[in-house]
């Protein structure tokens, strides 16, 4: 395996998470926790949460075309994915994330 | 709809109703100055009928005239495409945005990019549109249209109460919004957003009848303001939008008796001597060919001539043809198109329904401004529209020409066979001066015919003038009036020759008579003479037979 080849892997694998919330509101609490715990599960050690309070920075909330609060944006792997909610429902999570394929 | 008490909120606060005016030509004359200050106003209307439009224009016009700087909330069109269609229109929103009056904010929804799980709310929208509030210190706000949500989210009940939330937020910012709706089957908006918005709603309707379309405006709900109700047309042009106000009209125009001339001096004297008033009311009615085009001219002529400025509406013929013909006849307009007194303005009857030629007559008068307008012919008109409909446009037409102090001259073409008063009979009651010209059809002539139909306020005559158009222009001559009628043209000329005929002979008569009194006055004085001498010499004899026997 050569170096590109494996840096291509690492890449491929390595999960760039951005969750928009608004201060410490219920549901933003719930989906960071919820989000958290998808990750832990399905992306141990090869996932990267960041979260943007669009309370302390609005400007941000045009970058991604974002609307409702929360909203997940899967970054990468790439294609782009964008999921909003506070995310109980695992399941769906994970068909959203394509962590599982779609029934 | 909320309401207190069965009485709508707002209403018992009337009069201190804070208005933000639109500058939007017409439309703070029917909502009584503008939209309701610091509140939503719903526009709604089909696919193209002017919303994002009007919305637009009221945040532009906010901003560079009203010192209100806005936000543009756009859901459908990119910030880039807005600018682009708005830039027709004159308005440079890349200027304003640059200059910090306008913020622009584009919200893209893409239901196949979003995926639901769990709870949310829109508090990023909220954001975005603070933000864009805060930027510029807004006191306006559109939004277009943000129906564009409902195809993005599937929660219906988040999205409603989110709605219901958006609107308390932006009344508590303090800006008037104006909110674009698609109209949809059965309701004013698809999305029923009337149940949102209950201060303000404004209906655009964009029809075609009779293959014509026009635009038309309705003020559906005003809370707490007297406002018009009926239908105004509007018309989008390079300017923006122009309503019209219709009802606001009343009859309580200033009256002027100054008098103008109406370019033939016998047709002044006809009329008292003046000619028609200032701001009055003139129609020529005939059939075709009569010469109302050449009496609408010689009246342009006249108004120019004084200095004032005329506007010259034609509906038949193109300015070029329309200059020619009348320099035929002595009337010469051409200078004073070039000296801008008078502007020639020709176009197809059809081109518009018959209320945008009021819209846009109303916008030629109000830019050039002058003294006289000719409408020439008026009943071209009804190619555009019912007999009803010219009426009530020709009404609200010369209702505003008065009140604003034009005079207004229409000619009007009435078919041949039928009773020329009677077809006009609908548009009488707004005429101050009628005038008929009519064929007078004698000896194998066709002459033509002047009257006075009526004038108010005036005295006028009430013969018949014969009209002669000349290359020097138009002339009124007295018809023949005798035993046998009124004649005219070359029967009028037979009749003046014959008597003129019948005078020499008379004179011819008089001065034989003459002469032969003055031979028979030479033959007296001689005899006189002779007698006088006869007698002198039968004295001389007296005296010397006297002297004799004297002597003796």
């Amino acid at each position: 395996m050569t170096a590109t080849q494996r840096k291509a892997v690492s890449d491929e694998q390595r999960w760039n998470l951005r969750l928009y919330t608004a201060g410490q509101s219920p549901k933003s609490l719930a989906a960071l926790n919820n989000l958290k715990r998808i990750c832990d599960e399905h992306l141990a050690g090869r996932y990267h949460i960041e979260v943007v309070d669009l309370l302390k920075n609005p400007r941000l909330a045009k970058d991604d075309e974002i609307v409702a609060i929360p909203t997940l944006v899967r970054k990468l792997p790439q294609p782009l994915r964008r999921i909003i909610g506070d995310l109980s429902d695992v399941e769906r999570a994970l068909v959203g994330l394509q962590l599982k394929p779609r029934k | 709809m909320m309401r207190e008490n069965g009485i709508p909120r707002g209403r018992q606060k009337a009069r201190d109703l804070p208005k933000a005016p639109t500058g939007i030509q017409g439309l703070d004359e029917i909502t009584g100055g503008g939209l309701p200050k610091g509140r939503p106003t719903l526009v709604c209307g089909g696919p193209g009928c002017g919303k994002t439009l009007l919305a637009l224009e009221f945040i532009v016009r906010g901003a560079t005239q009203f010192n209100e700087p806005g936000a543009i909330i756009t859901f459908e069109e990119t910030a880039e495409e807005l600018a682009q269609n708005v830039r027709s229109l004159g308005f440079d929103l890349d200027r304003l945005v640059k200059d910090k009056k306008v913020a622009l904010d584009h919200v893209r929804v893409e239901a196949s990019e979003i995926e639901e799980n769990g709870e949310y709310d829109l508090e990023a929208l909220f954001l975005r549109i603070g933000l864009a509030i805060d930027t510029v210190g807004a006191k306006r706000i559109a939004l277009d249209t943000i129906e564009s949500l409902f195809g993005g989210f599937s929660n219906m009940a988040v999205l409603r109460s989110e709605l219901r939330r958006l609107f308390r937020f932006l009344k508590d910012k303090g800006v008037t919004a104006v909110i674009t709706g698609e109209r949809g089957g059965g309701s004013l908006t698809r999305q029923g957003l009337e149940e949102y918005v209950s201060d303000c709603v404004i209906l655009l309707d964009h029809r075609a009848t009779n293959h014509i379309s026009t635009r038309r405006m309705r003020i559906v709900k005003y809370r707490g303001t007297t406002h018009g109700t009926s239908e105004y047309p509007f018309l989008i042009d390079e300017a923006g939008i122009s309503v019209l106000p219709v009802t606001a009209l009343k009859l309580e125009h200033a009256v002027s008796s100054e008098r103008v001339s109406t370019g033939v001096p016998r047709l002044d004297r006809m009329l008292g001597g003046g000619g028609y008033y200032k701001g009055s009311s003139i129609l020529v009615s005939g059939t075709a060919g009569t010469g109302k085009t050449s009496l609408a001219a010689s009246f342009a002529l006249a108004t120019v001539k004084r200095g004032a400025r005329c506007l010259y509406l034609a509906f038949e013929e193109s300015p070029q043809q329309l200059a020619r013909n009348m320099r035929s006849i002595g009337v010469d307009l051409e200078p004073y198109m070039k000296k801008g007194l008078l502007k020639l303005q020709a176009s197809r009857p059809t081109f518009h329904g018959i209320e945008m030629h009021l819209v846009q007559i109303h916008k030629i008068v109000s830019e050039f401004s002058p003294d006289a307008v000719v409408i020439d012919p008026i009943s071209n008109l009804s190619n555009a529209g019912s007999m009803e409909d010219v009426e009530s446009m020709l009404l609200r037409l010369v209702d505003y020409l008065k009140s604003q102090q034009i005079t207004a001259f229409f000619t009007h073409l009435t078919s041949g066979g039928r009773a020329t008063e009677a077809t006009d009979v609908g548009i009488s009651s707004i005429i101050d001066t009628w005038l008929l010209v009519r064929d007078i059809e004698l000896g194998g002539e066709r002459n033509r015919g002047l009257y006075v139909l009526k004038s108010r306020g005036m005295k006028h005559s009430n013969q018949i003038r014969e009209f002669v158009i000349t290359p020097q222009g138009i002339e009124l001559l007295d018809v023949y009036v005798g035993p046998d009628g009124v004649l005219t043209g070359s029967m009028r000329a037979a009749q003046e020759a014959r008597e003129e005929a019948d005078l020499r002979v008379r004179r011819h008569e008089l001065e034989v008579k003459q002469l032969e009194l003055e031979r028979l006055r030479a033959a007296l004085d001689a005899r006189m003479q002779e007698r006088a001498d006869a007698a002198t010499r039968r004295g001389a004899d007296e005296m010397k037979a006297r002297r004799k026997k004297q002597g003796q």
